[in-house]
Protein backbone atom coordinates (compact mmCIF):
# COMPACT_ATOMS: atom_id res chain seq x y z
CA UNK A 1 0.00 0.00 0.00
CA UNK A 2 1.02 3.21 -1.01
CA UNK A 3 1.67 6.67 2.01
CA UNK A 4 -1.03 7.92 0.21
CA UNK A 5 -3.35 4.70 0.29
CA UNK A 6 -2.53 4.74 3.93
CA UNK A 7 -3.26 8.20 4.71
CA UNK A 8 -6.67 7.96 2.75
CA UNK A 9 -7.47 4.89 5.01
CA UNK A 10 -6.50 6.81 7.87
CA UNK A 11 -9.15 9.30 7.41
CA UNK A 12 -11.82 7.09 6.69
CA UNK A 13 -11.41 5.55 9.37
CA UNK A 14 -11.01 9.20 11.71
CA UNK A 15 -14.31 10.17 10.54
CA UNK A 16 -15.89 7.00 11.97
CA UNK A 17 -13.72 7.25 15.56
CA UNK A 18 -13.57 10.59 16.30
CA UNK A 19 -11.65 11.95 18.88
CA UNK A 20 -14.83 12.65 20.99
CA UNK A 21 -15.90 8.86 20.51
CA UNK A 22 -12.96 7.62 21.31
CA UNK A 23 -12.91 9.48 24.55
CA UNK A 24 -16.54 8.87 25.51
CA UNK A 25 -15.40 4.96 25.01
CA UNK A 26 -11.77 5.29 27.02
CA UNK A 27 -13.78 7.42 29.56
CA UNK A 28 -17.27 6.58 29.94
CA UNK A 29 -19.78 8.96 31.67
CA UNK A 30 -22.48 8.29 33.75
CA UNK A 31 -21.62 4.46 33.45
CA UNK A 32 -22.75 2.62 36.83
CA UNK A 33 -26.49 2.36 38.48
CA UNK A 34 -28.99 4.85 40.16
CA UNK A 35 -29.58 4.50 43.85
CA UNK A 36 -33.31 4.39 43.10
CA UNK A 37 -33.84 4.83 39.32
CA UNK A 38 -37.84 5.12 37.62
CA UNK A 39 -36.78 2.37 35.42
CA UNK A 40 -34.08 0.49 33.90
CA UNK A 41 -34.32 -0.79 30.32
CA UNK A 42 -31.77 -3.37 28.70
CA UNK A 43 -31.67 -2.99 25.56
CA UNK A 44 -29.98 -5.90 22.84
CA UNK A 45 -28.95 -5.62 19.57
CA UNK A 46 -29.08 -9.12 18.55
CA UNK A 47 -26.91 -9.58 15.55
CA UNK A 48 -24.07 -8.56 17.17
CA UNK A 49 -24.47 -8.58 20.85
CA UNK A 50 -24.32 -5.13 21.78
CA UNK A 51 -25.78 -4.65 25.13
CA UNK A 52 -26.75 -1.62 27.29
CA UNK A 53 -29.25 -0.88 30.03
CA UNK A 54 -30.07 2.40 30.60
CA UNK A 55 -31.71 3.63 34.29
CA UNK A 56 -33.53 6.83 34.13
CA UNK A 57 -34.97 9.07 37.59
CA UNK A 58 -38.03 11.54 36.45
CA UNK A 59 -38.74 13.88 38.65
CA UNK A 60 -41.99 15.62 37.78
CA UNK A 61 -41.71 16.33 33.86
CA UNK A 62 -37.98 16.09 33.98
CA UNK A 63 -35.61 13.49 33.73
CA UNK A 64 -33.58 13.93 37.05
CA UNK A 65 -30.87 11.67 36.61
CA UNK A 66 -29.54 8.86 34.54
CA UNK A 67 -26.64 6.26 33.95
CA UNK A 68 -26.20 3.31 32.13
CA UNK A 69 -24.20 -0.39 31.98
CA UNK A 70 -23.57 -2.70 29.15
CA UNK A 71 -20.86 -3.91 26.76
CA UNK A 72 -20.46 -3.61 23.01
CA UNK A 73 -17.92 -1.88 20.70
CA UNK A 74 -16.90 1.34 20.80
CA UNK A 75 -19.65 3.40 18.88
CA UNK A 76 -22.61 1.44 20.83
CA UNK A 77 -20.84 2.31 23.83
CA UNK A 78 -19.33 5.99 23.37
CA UNK A 79 -22.66 6.99 22.04
CA UNK A 80 -24.72 5.98 25.24
CA UNK A 81 -22.64 7.94 27.49
CA UNK A 82 -22.92 10.86 24.66
CA UNK A 83 -26.62 9.99 25.27
CA UNK A 84 -26.30 10.38 29.10
CA UNK A 85 -24.18 13.81 29.34
CA UNK A 86 -26.59 15.21 25.87
CA UNK A 87 -30.10 14.32 27.97
CA UNK A 88 -29.22 14.75 31.72
CA UNK A 89 -31.53 17.45 33.54
CA UNK A 90 -33.57 17.69 30.59
CA UNK A 91 -37.08 18.17 29.98
CA UNK A 92 -38.96 14.82 29.37
CA UNK A 93 -40.10 16.65 26.35
CA UNK A 94 -36.76 17.80 25.31
CA UNK A 95 -35.22 14.20 25.61
CA UNK A 96 -37.97 13.00 23.83
CA UNK A 97 -36.94 15.57 20.71
CA UNK A 98 -33.52 14.69 21.21
CA UNK A 99 -34.11 11.12 20.71
CA UNK A 100 -35.99 11.87 17.64
CA UNK A 101 -33.65 14.05 16.10
CA UNK A 102 -30.71 11.63 16.97
CA UNK A 103 -32.29 8.92 15.50
CA UNK A 104 -33.24 10.64 12.29
CA UNK A 105 -29.80 12.33 12.01
CA UNK A 106 -28.65 8.51 12.16
CA UNK A 107 -31.00 7.86 9.46
CA UNK A 108 -29.99 10.37 7.34
CA UNK A 109 -32.83 12.46 7.40
CA UNK A 110 -32.59 15.60 5.45
CA UNK A 111 -34.35 17.50 7.87
CA UNK A 112 -31.76 17.29 11.24
CA UNK A 113 -28.95 19.61 11.16
CA UNK A 114 -26.05 17.58 12.90
CA UNK A 115 -24.29 20.70 13.94
CA UNK A 116 -27.44 21.61 15.78
CA UNK A 117 -26.54 18.37 18.06
CA UNK A 118 -23.73 19.81 19.60
CA UNK A 119 -20.86 17.28 20.22
CA UNK A 120 -23.41 14.29 18.87
CA UNK A 121 -22.52 15.42 15.53
CA UNK A 122 -19.43 13.01 16.10
CA UNK A 123 -21.61 10.47 15.24
CA UNK A 124 -22.72 11.51 12.15
CA UNK A 125 -19.53 9.52 10.49
CA UNK A 126 -21.05 6.46 11.37
CA UNK A 127 -23.84 6.68 8.76
CA UNK A 128 -21.36 5.85 6.34
CA UNK A 129 -21.04 2.58 7.65
CA UNK A 130 -24.62 1.58 7.69
CA UNK A 131 -23.79 -2.10 9.67
CA UNK A 132 -22.69 -0.12 12.48
CA UNK A 133 -25.58 2.56 12.96
CA UNK A 134 -27.45 0.27 15.23
CA UNK A 135 -24.72 0.27 17.44
CA UNK A 136 -24.69 4.04 17.65
CA UNK A 137 -28.44 3.95 18.10
CA UNK A 138 -28.93 1.27 20.31
CA UNK A 139 -28.76 3.39 23.51
CA UNK A 140 -31.21 5.97 22.21
CA UNK A 141 -33.79 3.68 21.37
CA UNK A 142 -33.63 2.05 24.80
CA UNK A 143 -33.50 5.53 27.07
CA UNK A 144 -36.67 5.73 24.77
CA UNK A 145 -38.28 2.21 25.78
CA UNK A 146 -37.27 3.12 29.68
CA UNK A 147 -39.20 6.14 29.89
CA UNK A 148 -41.95 4.31 28.23
CA UNK A 149 -41.86 2.18 31.59
CA UNK A 150 -40.84 4.97 33.64
CA UNK A 151 -44.73 6.49 32.37
CA UNK A 152 -46.18 3.05 32.90
CA UNK A 153 -44.96 3.25 36.31
CA UNK B 1 0.18 -26.52 -0.90
CA UNK B 2 -2.03 -29.54 -1.62
CA UNK B 3 -4.50 -27.35 -4.08
CA UNK B 4 -3.49 -25.85 -6.82
CA UNK B 5 -5.09 -22.76 -5.16
CA UNK B 6 -3.27 -20.34 -8.32
CA UNK B 7 -6.40 -22.83 -10.72
CA UNK B 8 -9.01 -22.88 -8.14
CA UNK B 9 -9.24 -18.98 -7.76
CA UNK B 10 -9.65 -18.10 -11.23
CA UNK B 11 -13.00 -20.16 -11.38
CA UNK B 12 -14.30 -17.68 -8.41
CA UNK B 13 -15.59 -14.46 -10.41
CA UNK B 14 -16.12 -12.23 -6.91
CA UNK B 15 -12.31 -12.76 -5.48
CA UNK B 16 -11.36 -10.74 -8.92
CA UNK B 17 -12.67 -7.53 -7.15
CA UNK B 18 -11.84 -5.18 -4.72
CA UNK B 19 -13.33 -3.54 -1.41
CA UNK B 20 -12.46 0.10 -0.86
CA UNK B 21 -9.55 -0.46 -3.53
CA UNK B 22 -8.15 -3.39 -2.26
CA UNK B 23 -8.79 -7.06 -3.36
CA UNK B 24 -11.26 -9.03 -2.00
CA UNK B 25 -9.45 -11.02 0.83
CA UNK B 26 -12.16 -12.92 1.72
CA UNK B 27 -12.14 -14.69 4.99
CA UNK B 28 -15.89 -14.94 5.99
CA UNK B 29 -16.62 -18.92 4.90
CA UNK B 30 -17.57 -20.37 8.11
CA UNK B 31 -20.49 -17.63 7.11
CA UNK B 32 -20.85 -18.30 3.71
CA UNK B 33 -18.22 -19.72 1.05
CA UNK B 34 -18.21 -18.17 -2.63
CA UNK B 35 -19.07 -19.60 -5.85
CA UNK B 36 -17.13 -21.02 -8.56
CA UNK B 37 -17.94 -20.06 -12.43
CA UNK B 38 -19.18 -23.67 -12.25
CA UNK B 39 -21.94 -23.42 -9.55
CA UNK B 40 -23.21 -19.80 -11.31
CA UNK B 41 -23.54 -21.55 -14.71
CA UNK B 42 -25.21 -24.23 -14.09
CA UNK B 43 -28.22 -21.54 -12.25
CA UNK B 44 -28.50 -19.89 -15.68
CA UNK B 45 -28.20 -22.89 -17.68
CA UNK B 46 -31.12 -24.16 -15.62
CA UNK B 47 -33.07 -21.02 -15.95
CA UNK B 48 -32.15 -20.40 -19.62
CA UNK B 49 -32.94 -24.18 -20.57
CA UNK B 50 -34.74 -26.46 -18.64
CA UNK B 51 -36.62 -24.17 -16.22
CA UNK B 52 -40.29 -26.36 -15.37
CA UNK B 53 -41.99 -27.62 -12.18
CA UNK B 54 -40.46 -31.36 -11.14
CA UNK B 55 -42.49 -34.70 -10.65
CA UNK B 56 -45.90 -33.72 -12.63
CA UNK B 57 -45.43 -32.64 -15.93
CA UNK B 58 -45.16 -35.04 -18.95
CA UNK B 59 -43.26 -32.16 -21.35
CA UNK B 60 -39.62 -32.23 -21.79
CA UNK B 61 -38.50 -29.54 -19.76
CA UNK B 62 -40.77 -31.13 -16.94
CA UNK B 63 -38.51 -34.38 -17.34
CA UNK B 64 -35.35 -33.11 -17.77
CA UNK B 65 -35.86 -30.80 -14.78
CA UNK B 66 -36.82 -33.69 -12.54
CA UNK B 67 -34.01 -35.89 -14.24
CA UNK B 68 -31.69 -32.56 -13.15
CA UNK B 69 -33.20 -32.39 -9.80
CA UNK B 70 -32.88 -36.26 -8.50
CA UNK B 71 -29.70 -36.54 -10.18
CA UNK B 72 -28.61 -33.98 -7.38
CA UNK B 73 -29.94 -35.66 -5.07
CA UNK B 74 -27.93 -38.81 -6.11
CA UNK B 75 -24.87 -36.60 -6.06
CA UNK B 76 -25.32 -35.62 -2.05
CA UNK B 77 -26.31 -39.25 -1.49
CA UNK B 78 -22.75 -40.06 -2.94
CA UNK B 79 -20.90 -37.22 -1.25
CA UNK B 80 -22.16 -38.64 2.30
CA UNK B 81 -22.11 -42.28 1.35
CA UNK B 82 -25.79 -42.70 2.45
CA UNK B 83 -27.14 -45.87 1.65
CA UNK B 84 -30.04 -45.09 -0.18
CA UNK B 85 -31.55 -41.39 -1.56
CA UNK B 86 -34.88 -42.08 0.45
CA UNK B 87 -32.26 -40.50 3.09
CA UNK B 88 -31.28 -37.42 1.53
CA UNK B 89 -34.44 -34.64 2.21
CA UNK B 90 -33.85 -31.44 0.73
CA UNK B 91 -34.68 -28.40 3.00
CA UNK B 92 -34.03 -24.94 2.94
CA UNK B 93 -30.56 -24.84 5.60
CA UNK B 94 -29.96 -26.98 8.34
CA UNK B 95 -31.62 -25.00 10.78
CA UNK B 96 -34.59 -26.32 8.44
CA UNK B 97 -33.26 -29.64 9.11
CA UNK B 98 -32.64 -29.76 12.31
CA UNK B 99 -36.34 -28.33 12.97
CA UNK B 100 -37.87 -30.69 10.92
CA UNK B 101 -36.00 -33.39 13.51
CA UNK B 102 -37.04 -31.45 16.38
CA UNK B 103 -40.75 -31.55 15.33
CA UNK B 104 -40.98 -34.98 13.28
CA UNK B 105 -39.55 -37.13 15.78
CA UNK B 106 -38.76 -35.07 18.59
CA UNK B 107 -42.90 -34.57 19.41
CA UNK B 108 -43.56 -38.07 18.74
CA UNK B 109 -40.96 -38.96 20.58
CA UNK B 110 -39.81 -36.83 23.78
CA UNK B 111 -41.86 -37.09 26.77
CA UNK B 112 -42.35 -35.37 29.83
CA UNK B 113 -38.66 -35.99 32.13
CA UNK B 114 -36.48 -37.24 29.21
CA UNK B 115 -33.33 -35.54 28.57
CA UNK B 116 -32.17 -33.73 25.34
CA UNK B 117 -28.06 -33.61 25.56
CA UNK B 118 -26.85 -30.86 23.84
CA UNK B 119 -23.05 -29.36 23.85
CA UNK B 120 -22.35 -25.71 25.27
CA UNK B 121 -20.64 -25.08 21.50
CA UNK B 122 -23.93 -25.04 20.00
CA UNK B 123 -25.09 -22.67 17.26
CA UNK B 124 -28.32 -21.36 17.95
CA UNK B 125 -29.79 -23.49 14.97
CA UNK B 126 -29.27 -26.53 16.97
CA UNK B 127 -30.06 -25.38 20.09
CA UNK B 128 -33.71 -23.00 20.14
CA UNK B 129 -35.68 -25.85 18.23
CA UNK B 130 -34.52 -28.79 21.30
CA UNK B 131 -35.12 -25.83 23.97
CA UNK B 132 -38.68 -25.27 22.68
CA UNK B 133 -39.47 -29.10 22.08
CA UNK B 134 -38.42 -29.70 25.88
CA UNK B 135 -40.33 -26.36 27.51
CA UNK B 136 -43.60 -28.02 24.99
CA UNK B 137 -42.69 -31.66 26.68
CA UNK B 138 -41.50 -30.72 30.33
CA UNK B 139 -38.51 -32.00 29.60
CA UNK B 140 -34.96 -31.05 30.17
CA UNK B 141 -31.26 -29.91 27.91
CA UNK B 142 -28.45 -30.76 29.56
CA UNK B 143 -25.24 -29.15 28.07
CA UNK B 144 -21.90 -30.93 27.63
CA UNK B 145 -19.08 -28.47 29.06
CA UNK B 146 -16.36 -26.96 26.84
CA UNK B 147 -12.69 -26.88 28.17
CA UNK B 148 -10.24 -23.71 27.92
CA UNK B 149 -9.09 -25.44 25.10
CA UNK B 150 -12.32 -25.57 23.68
CA UNK B 151 -12.98 -29.10 23.28
CA UNK B 152 -15.91 -31.02 24.70
CA UNK B 153 -15.11 -32.72 27.90
CA UNK B 154 -16.22 -36.08 27.34
CA UNK B 155 -13.66 -37.99 29.85
CA UNK B 156 -15.43 -41.12 30.39
CA UNK B 157 -17.86 -41.40 27.47
CA UNK B 158 -19.77 -43.88 28.96
CA UNK B 159 -20.55 -41.51 31.23
CA UNK B 160 -21.93 -39.03 28.94
CA UNK B 161 -25.50 -40.50 28.88
CA UNK B 162 -27.48 -41.18 32.08
CA UNK B 163 -30.97 -43.42 32.14
CA UNK B 164 -33.15 -40.05 31.05
CA UNK B 165 -31.13 -39.01 27.61
CA UNK B 166 -33.05 -39.81 24.71
CA UNK B 167 -31.57 -37.77 22.49
CA UNK B 168 -27.94 -35.86 21.83
CA UNK B 169 -27.65 -33.27 19.27
CA UNK B 170 -23.96 -31.48 18.80
CA UNK B 171 -22.01 -30.08 15.84
CA UNK B 172 -19.44 -31.99 13.82
CA UNK B 173 -17.38 -29.17 13.85
CA UNK B 174 -17.75 -25.81 16.07
CA UNK B 175 -18.19 -22.44 14.01
CA UNK B 176 -16.91 -20.31 16.49
CA UNK B 177 -14.05 -22.15 17.89
CA UNK B 178 -13.15 -24.82 15.00
CA UNK B 179 -13.18 -27.81 17.27
CA UNK B 180 -13.71 -31.21 15.19
CA UNK B 181 -16.01 -33.28 17.83
CA UNK B 182 -15.08 -37.32 17.99
CA UNK B 183 -18.25 -38.11 16.46
CA UNK B 184 -17.80 -41.44 15.34
CA UNK B 185 -16.92 -42.31 19.20
CA UNK B 186 -20.11 -40.47 20.07
CA UNK B 187 -22.36 -42.27 17.84
CA UNK B 188 -20.83 -45.80 18.82
CA UNK B 189 -21.77 -45.07 22.40
CA UNK B 190 -25.08 -43.08 21.31
CA UNK B 191 -26.39 -46.64 19.60
CA UNK B 192 -25.07 -48.75 22.45
CA UNK B 193 -27.65 -46.91 24.78
CA UNK B 194 -30.29 -46.55 22.48
CA UNK B 195 -29.81 -42.32 22.12
CA UNK B 196 -30.63 -40.60 18.82
CA UNK B 197 -28.05 -38.84 17.37
CA UNK B 198 -28.49 -35.23 15.27
CA UNK B 199 -25.24 -33.95 14.06
CA UNK B 200 -24.88 -30.44 12.77
CA UNK B 201 -23.15 -30.93 9.95
CA UNK B 202 -23.13 -27.14 8.66
CA UNK B 203 -19.46 -26.99 9.11
CA UNK B 204 -18.25 -30.74 8.52
CA UNK B 205 -19.89 -31.44 5.14
CA UNK B 206 -18.38 -28.50 3.36
CA UNK B 207 -14.80 -29.24 4.97
CA UNK B 208 -13.91 -32.51 5.65
CA UNK B 209 -15.21 -36.25 3.98
CA UNK B 210 -18.42 -37.21 5.98
CA UNK B 211 -19.35 -40.46 6.12
CA UNK B 212 -22.78 -40.42 7.05
CA UNK B 213 -22.84 -44.92 7.35
CA UNK B 214 -19.30 -44.57 9.08
CA UNK B 215 -20.26 -42.16 11.73
CA UNK B 216 -23.23 -44.01 12.61
CA UNK B 217 -25.56 -41.16 12.84
CA UNK B 218 -29.03 -41.21 12.74
CA UNK B 219 -29.25 -37.87 11.40
CA UNK B 220 -26.80 -34.79 9.76
CA UNK B 221 -27.80 -31.84 8.16
CA UNK B 222 -25.86 -29.51 6.39
CA UNK B 223 -26.40 -26.48 4.17
CA UNK B 224 -25.13 -25.95 0.54
CA UNK B 225 -24.31 -22.43 0.32
CA UNK B 226 -21.70 -23.53 2.94
CA UNK B 227 -19.96 -25.48 0.47
CA UNK B 228 -19.76 -23.25 -2.97
CA UNK B 229 -23.54 -24.03 -3.44
CA UNK B 230 -26.31 -21.34 -3.42
CA UNK B 231 -28.53 -20.37 -0.33
CA UNK B 232 -31.38 -21.86 0.03
CA UNK B 233 -30.84 -25.37 0.12
CA UNK B 234 -30.14 -27.29 2.87
CA UNK B 235 -29.77 -31.17 3.27
CA UNK B 236 -31.32 -33.83 6.06
CA UNK B 237 -29.94 -37.36 5.84
CA UNK B 238 -31.54 -39.34 8.52
CA UNK B 239 -31.39 -43.10 8.14
CA UNK B 240 -34.40 -44.76 6.43
CA UNK B 241 -36.16 -46.82 8.76
CA UNK B 242 -36.49 -43.61 11.06
CA UNK B 243 -37.78 -41.30 8.73
CA UNK B 244 -40.34 -44.03 7.71
CA UNK B 245 -41.54 -44.24 10.73
CA UNK B 246 -42.14 -39.89 11.41
CA UNK B 247 -44.89 -38.14 10.59
CA UNK B 248 -44.69 -35.26 7.86
CA UNK B 249 -43.43 -31.89 8.41
CA UNK B 250 -44.91 -29.76 6.31
CA UNK B 251 -48.39 -30.64 4.59
CA UNK B 252 -49.04 -29.23 0.92
CA UNK B 253 -48.49 -30.73 -2.52
CA UNK B 254 -45.13 -32.77 -3.77
CA UNK B 255 -45.66 -34.65 -0.12
CA UNK B 256 -48.69 -36.27 -0.82
CA UNK B 257 -49.87 -39.56 -2.12
CA UNK B 258 -53.45 -39.35 -2.01
CA UNK B 259 -56.06 -36.44 -1.01
CA UNK B 260 -59.78 -36.55 -0.43
CA UNK B 261 -61.75 -33.76 1.46
CA UNK B 262 -61.59 -36.34 4.68
CA UNK B 263 -57.75 -36.80 4.75
CA UNK B 264 -54.77 -37.40 3.08
CA UNK B 265 -52.22 -40.56 2.60
CA UNK B 266 -48.33 -39.49 2.36
CA UNK B 267 -45.90 -39.38 -1.04
CA UNK B 268 -42.84 -41.96 -0.12
CA UNK B 269 -39.85 -41.33 1.10
CA UNK B 270 -37.46 -38.22 0.84
CA UNK B 271 -40.44 -36.65 -1.08
CA UNK B 272 -43.43 -37.37 2.09
CA UNK B 273 -40.68 -34.39 3.83
CA UNK B 274 -40.27 -32.41 0.70
CA UNK B 275 -44.43 -30.07 0.63
CA UNK B 276 -44.52 -27.55 -2.06
CA UNK B 277 -42.39 -26.75 -5.54
CA UNK B 278 -38.54 -27.17 -4.12
CA UNK B 279 -35.54 -24.99 -4.71
CA UNK B 280 -35.42 -26.62 -8.23
CA UNK B 281 -32.72 -24.33 -9.35
CA UNK B 282 -30.62 -24.08 -6.83
CA UNK B 283 -30.82 -27.94 -6.08
CA UNK B 284 -29.59 -28.34 -9.30
CA UNK B 285 -26.43 -25.86 -8.67
CA UNK B 286 -25.87 -27.57 -5.75
CA UNK B 287 -25.05 -30.88 -7.80
CA UNK B 288 -22.84 -28.58 -9.54
CA UNK B 289 -20.59 -27.63 -6.51
CA UNK B 290 -20.47 -31.20 -5.28
CA UNK B 291 -18.58 -31.98 -8.74
CA UNK B 292 -16.70 -29.16 -8.07
CA UNK B 293 -15.75 -30.47 -4.28
CA UNK B 294 -15.14 -34.40 -5.51
CA UNK B 295 -12.87 -33.27 -8.39
CA UNK B 296 -10.82 -31.84 -5.99
CA UNK B 297 -11.43 -34.48 -3.30
CA UNK B 298 -12.66 -33.98 0.07
CA UNK B 299 -9.16 -35.54 1.47
CA UNK B 300 -7.52 -32.26 -0.43
CA UNK B 301 -9.48 -29.62 0.68
CA UNK B 302 -9.56 -30.42 4.53
CA UNK B 303 -5.70 -31.27 4.19
CA UNK B 304 -5.54 -27.82 2.53
CA UNK B 305 -7.55 -26.26 5.51
CA UNK B 306 -5.16 -27.45 7.74
CA UNK B 307 -2.16 -26.06 6.41
CA UNK B 308 -3.74 -22.55 6.08
CA UNK B 309 -5.04 -23.07 9.44
CA UNK B 310 -1.33 -24.53 11.16
CA UNK B 311 0.00 -21.35 8.90
CA UNK B 312 -2.85 -18.62 10.59
CA UNK B 313 -2.16 -19.80 14.15
CA UNK B 314 1.76 -19.87 14.03
CA UNK B 315 1.07 -15.94 12.57
CA UNK B 316 -0.93 -14.83 14.74
CA UNK B 317 0.19 -16.03 17.93
CA UNK B 318 2.95 -13.59 17.46
CA UNK B 319 0.58 -10.14 17.51
CA UNK B 320 1.08 -8.94 20.81
CA UNK B 321 -1.70 -9.09 23.25
CA UNK B 322 -3.92 -11.89 21.07
CA UNK B 323 -6.02 -14.25 22.68
CA UNK B 324 -6.83 -17.29 20.22
CA UNK B 325 -9.50 -19.97 20.80
CA UNK B 326 -10.29 -23.03 19.95
CA UNK B 327 -7.78 -26.28 19.81
CA UNK B 328 -3.88 -25.29 19.24
CA UNK B 329 -3.68 -28.82 17.62
CA UNK B 330 -4.62 -28.94 13.84
CA UNK B 331 -5.99 -32.09 13.97
CA UNK B 332 -8.26 -31.79 16.01
CA UNK B 333 -9.22 -28.24 13.78
CA UNK B 334 -11.01 -27.18 11.03
CA UNK B 335 -10.56 -23.85 9.18
CA UNK B 336 -11.84 -21.43 11.71
CA UNK B 337 -9.70 -19.11 14.03
CA UNK B 338 -11.62 -16.99 16.25
CA UNK B 339 -9.78 -14.21 18.26
CA UNK B 340 -10.01 -11.33 20.41
CA UNK B 341 -7.93 -8.67 22.21
CA UNK B 342 -8.84 -7.41 25.99
CA UNK B 343 -9.24 -3.89 25.07
CA UNK B 344 -10.76 -3.67 21.46
CA UNK B 345 -13.88 -4.85 20.45
CA UNK B 346 -14.35 -7.54 17.46
CA UNK B 347 -16.89 -5.14 15.81
CA UNK B 348 -14.18 -2.87 15.42
CA UNK B 349 -11.54 -4.92 13.96
CA UNK B 350 -13.79 -5.70 11.73
CA UNK B 351 -14.32 -2.64 10.61
CA UNK B 352 -11.14 -1.93 10.54
CA UNK B 353 -9.91 -4.89 8.64
CA UNK B 354 -12.55 -4.08 6.03
CA UNK B 355 -10.98 -0.98 5.42
CA UNK B 356 -7.84 -3.38 4.06
CA UNK B 357 -10.35 -5.63 1.84
CA UNK B 358 -10.13 -8.26 4.82
CA UNK B 359 -13.63 -9.85 5.22
CA UNK B 360 -14.19 -11.51 8.78
CA UNK B 361 -16.95 -12.13 11.44
CA UNK B 362 -17.27 -10.24 14.08
CA UNK B 363 -19.57 -11.06 17.04
CA UNK B 364 -20.99 -13.69 18.47
CA UNK B 365 -21.52 -16.17 15.77
CA UNK B 366 -24.72 -17.24 16.66
CA UNK B 367 -23.46 -18.86 19.91
CA UNK B 368 -24.06 -16.84 22.53
CA UNK B 369 -24.21 -19.06 25.79
CA UNK B 370 -20.51 -20.65 24.21
CA UNK B 371 -19.30 -17.06 24.30
CA UNK B 372 -20.99 -16.05 27.70
CA UNK B 373 -19.35 -19.41 29.38
CA UNK B 374 -15.71 -17.89 28.09
CA UNK B 375 -16.27 -15.00 29.79
CA UNK B 376 -16.68 -12.65 26.58
CA UNK B 377 -19.55 -11.37 23.94
CA UNK B 378 -17.74 -12.86 21.39
CA UNK B 379 -14.80 -12.48 18.70
CA UNK B 380 -13.26 -11.86 15.70
CA UNK B 381 -13.59 -14.93 13.33
CA UNK B 382 -11.49 -15.82 10.26
CA UNK B 383 -12.26 -18.84 8.34
CA UNK B 384 -11.00 -20.53 5.64
CA UNK B 385 -11.37 -22.24 2.45
CA UNK B 386 -10.33 -24.07 -0.79
CA UNK B 387 -9.49 -20.58 -2.50
CA UNK B 388 -7.46 -18.83 0.59
CA UNK B 389 -3.66 -18.62 0.08
CA UNK B 390 -0.76 -17.80 3.20
CA UNK B 391 -0.45 -14.31 1.33
CA UNK B 392 -3.90 -14.07 2.17
CA UNK B 393 -3.09 -15.05 5.63
CA UNK B 394 -0.42 -12.56 5.98
CA UNK B 395 -2.97 -9.48 4.79
CA UNK B 396 -4.81 -10.97 7.98
CA UNK B 397 -2.07 -10.81 9.80
CA UNK B 398 -0.99 -6.77 8.70
CA UNK B 399 -4.43 -5.48 8.84
CA UNK B 400 -4.83 -6.78 12.47
CA UNK B 401 -1.64 -5.13 13.32
CA UNK B 402 -2.64 -2.39 11.74
CA UNK B 403 -6.05 -2.33 13.79
CA UNK B 404 -4.34 -2.77 16.86
CA UNK B 405 -1.88 0.11 15.93
CA UNK B 406 -4.78 2.62 15.03
CA UNK B 407 -6.65 2.26 18.16
CA UNK B 408 -3.65 2.09 20.78
CA UNK B 409 -2.59 5.49 19.13
CA UNK B 410 -5.73 7.34 19.26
Amino acid sequence: MTQEEFRRQEAELDDLYRDIIIDHYRHPRRRGHLDSPSAAHEGLNPLCGDEVTVEVKVAGDRLADIAYTGSGCSISQSSASMMTEAVEGKSLEETRRLINDFTAMMRGSDDIDPDALGDLEALSGVRRFPVRIKCATLAWHTLDEALNDAAAG
Amino acid sequence: MTLDVTAIRKDFPILERKVHGKPLVYLDNAATSQKPRQVIDALVRYYENTNANIHRAVHTLGEEATAEYEGAREKVRRFINAPTTESVIFTRNTTEAINLVAYSWGRANIREGDEILLTQMEHHSNLVPWQQLAKEKGATVRYVPVTEQGTLELDGLENLFDARTKMMALPHVSNSLGTINPVEKIATEARKRGVMLLIDGAQGAPHLPVDVQAIGADFYAFSAHKMLGPTGVGVLYGRKELLEEMEQFLGGGEMIRKVTFEGATWNDLPWKFEAGTPNIADVIAFGAAIDYLEVLGMDNVRQHEAEITAYALDRMATIPDIILYGPPDVEQRGGVVSFNFSDLHPHDIGTVLDQYGVAIRSGHHCTQPLWRTLGVSGSARASFYIYNTPEEVDKLVNAVVAACDYFLKR
